[in-house]
């Protein structure tokens, strides 16, 4: 299945404030670029994956949007592994392409909390409200410190994930937040939830985008131009909720990767270029970790020094991540990976010929990996 | 709106009362399978090890570990305005199951594997599990 199938298309939204913008007309932007990147009409498309929107739940939400479309899927629903969601529609797709099942897909996700509302990501994490236990960003507060205790990780070590994006970001017209780090600005920016500061967290936003998924073969007859092959892929889910968590330092990232490269035939050192989701900077460090870029623990020194910025040893987030382009779910990492793979990044790593692409989500509850090529 | 007219109160259900009772009577309680002795909180219907449900309730000796700990600057239920910053932690009980929780002392220094020991406080009416560090 290796090289088999291909990213035909990508599309999206602008990412921001969209006030107005319902999650279903910004899918459908997305979508519509999507299609028109790939220089295609819509009536190849068969089957319409979705990721629903985090900030709002609501039944039959694929049939919305496929009707939205104009679209009668073969294969058309919502898949629900929050911030994970993106990578395995991508790989569900892929899988569904070579059983038979459909042709060309097209995978979605769009939301609006910026302008919509915000509160799934500030609500209560279980029965324990009574003890104040509030907020997402308190989840990865609690597996930081403990990170930080059990190995020595700084807030230095954090600071280089959010100076990396922001740097990244900046470069991107596209970009939510524009504006660069330094380290003195983020050692004095406020804690949300020590020991995590604003600089920490990434960005809520509005917006959408799509990716076109389809056989190799089938790229050919249709003539797209900027087919990207898909190596591998992979997913693990950790499951548990943070307090009944085992270990909090480790995650299923590491079997999400595993799955990924051996179904890519490919290892870490051929990897150019990553794009690493960063919903807050202790994910990064940890995702570098599980995925075996290095040792647990020596995360600190691998990130420091610019490493992971563009020129570095491995760039990451080249678009900006989360935390500077685009606080949605996942989905423009991997357009980001496309673009890097097509050669036509703004920040473009030269020459790059791999890249690996992370997306989780709840706490750390659930992995994806994707690996694409350029070949 | 006061603290005290939307604290957020524990939903007590069915499955949760025997907790919420047993620890208003003075006693943190948890739950262990009759079957393969894995123990836990918060309640479950069955055992997430053997998938069993013959489950027992039985009382923690109190003492403890702290796993990790936060520490809010910024409060994202308004009941808890007035008393930022505040710390909410994991503490695992030597029996093995791990709670949310508040350490009360935090004044007297954090850590990591800490030793902590089980403090029972009334909150709104409330009983609830906190620990001071030892
Ligand atoms: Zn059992």
């Amino acid at each position: 299945m290796r090289g088999n199938i291909v990213i035909a298309g990508i599309g999206q939204t602008a990412f921001g404030k969209l006030p107005g913008r319902s999650t279903i007309s910004m899918n459908v932007e997305a979508c519509r670029k999507a299609l028109a990147d790939a220089a295609i009409d819509k009536s190849v498309v068969d089957a319409v994956f979705v990721k629903y929107p985090s900030s709002r739940f609501e039944g039959k939400y694929g049939q919305k949007v496929a009707e939205a479309l104009g679209l009668q899927p073969r294969i058309g629903g919502v898949w629900d592994q929050a911030g994970a969601s993106n990578i395995s529609m991508i790989s569900f797709a892929a899988m569904a392409i070579e059983a038979g099942q459909c042709e060309v897909a097209l995978a979605c996700f769009a939301d609006n909390p910026n302008t919509g509302s915000r509160k799934v990501f500030e609500r209560s994490l279980g029965d324990e409200a009574a003890y104040g236990w509030f907020g997402v960003t308190a989840g990865y507060a609690m597996i930081a410190r403990r990170h930080m205790a059990e190995y020595g990780t700084k807030h230095e070590d954090l600071a280089a994930v959010a100076i990396a994006c922001r740097r990244h970001g900046a470069a991107n017209p596209n970009a939510q937040l524009r504006s660069p780090l330094t380290l003195e600005r983020y050692m004095s920016s406020r804690f949300i939830v020590e020991p995590l500061r604003r600089d920490d967290c990434c960005l809520l936003s509005d917006g959408g985008a799509a990716v076109l998924v389809m056989s190799a073969r089938r790229a050919r007859e249709l003539g797209v131009a900027h087919p990207v092959p898909i190596l591998g892929f992979g997913q693990g889910q950790t499951s548990w909720e943070v307090p009944q968590r085992p270990t909090l330092t480790s995650t299923c990232a590491a079997i999400s990767a595993q799955t990924a490269f051996r179904m890519a035939g490919v290892g870490l050192k051929d990897i150019d270029v990553a794009q690493i989701y960063d919903c807050f900077t202790i994910t990064v460090l940890m995702t570098l970790e599980d995925y075996g870029f290095c040792k647990k623990g020596e995360v600190g020194h691998f990130v420091r020094e610019g490493r992971i910025e563009i020129g570095g040893e491995l760039p990451i987030n080249t678009s900006g991540g989360l935390l500077s382009e685009t606080g949605m779910g996942g989905m423009q990492l991997v357009l980001e990976g496309v673009r890097q793979m097509r050669g036509s990044a703004t920040l473009q790593v030269p020459g790059a010929r791999k890249c690996v692409v992370s997306n989780q989500g709840g706490i750390m509850h659930t992995h994806s990996t994707l690996i694409l090529a350029n070949e | 709106m006061s603290e005290q007219s939307d604290f957020p109160l524990p939903e007590i259900t069915p499955l949760t009362e025997p907790y919420w009772k047993a620890l208003s009577e003075g006693r943190l309680t948890f739950q262990r399978c009759g079957s393969c002795g894995a123990a836990w909180l918060p309640a479950r219907a069955e055992c997430a090890r053997c998938l069993g449900d013959e489950l027992g309730w039985e009382t923690a000796s109190g003492r403890g570990r702290l796993v990790s700990w936060v520490v809010y600057h910024h409060a994202f239920h308004k009941a808890f305005a007035q008393r930022l910053p505040y710390n909410v932690a994991i503490v695992e009980l030597e029996e093995g199951p791990r709670l949310i929780t508040n350490i009360v002392n935090p004044q007297a220094g954090l850590a990591v594997d800490r030793p902590v020991q089980l403090v029972i406080e009334q909150e709104h009416g409330v009983a609830l599990a906190r620990f001071r560090v030892v």
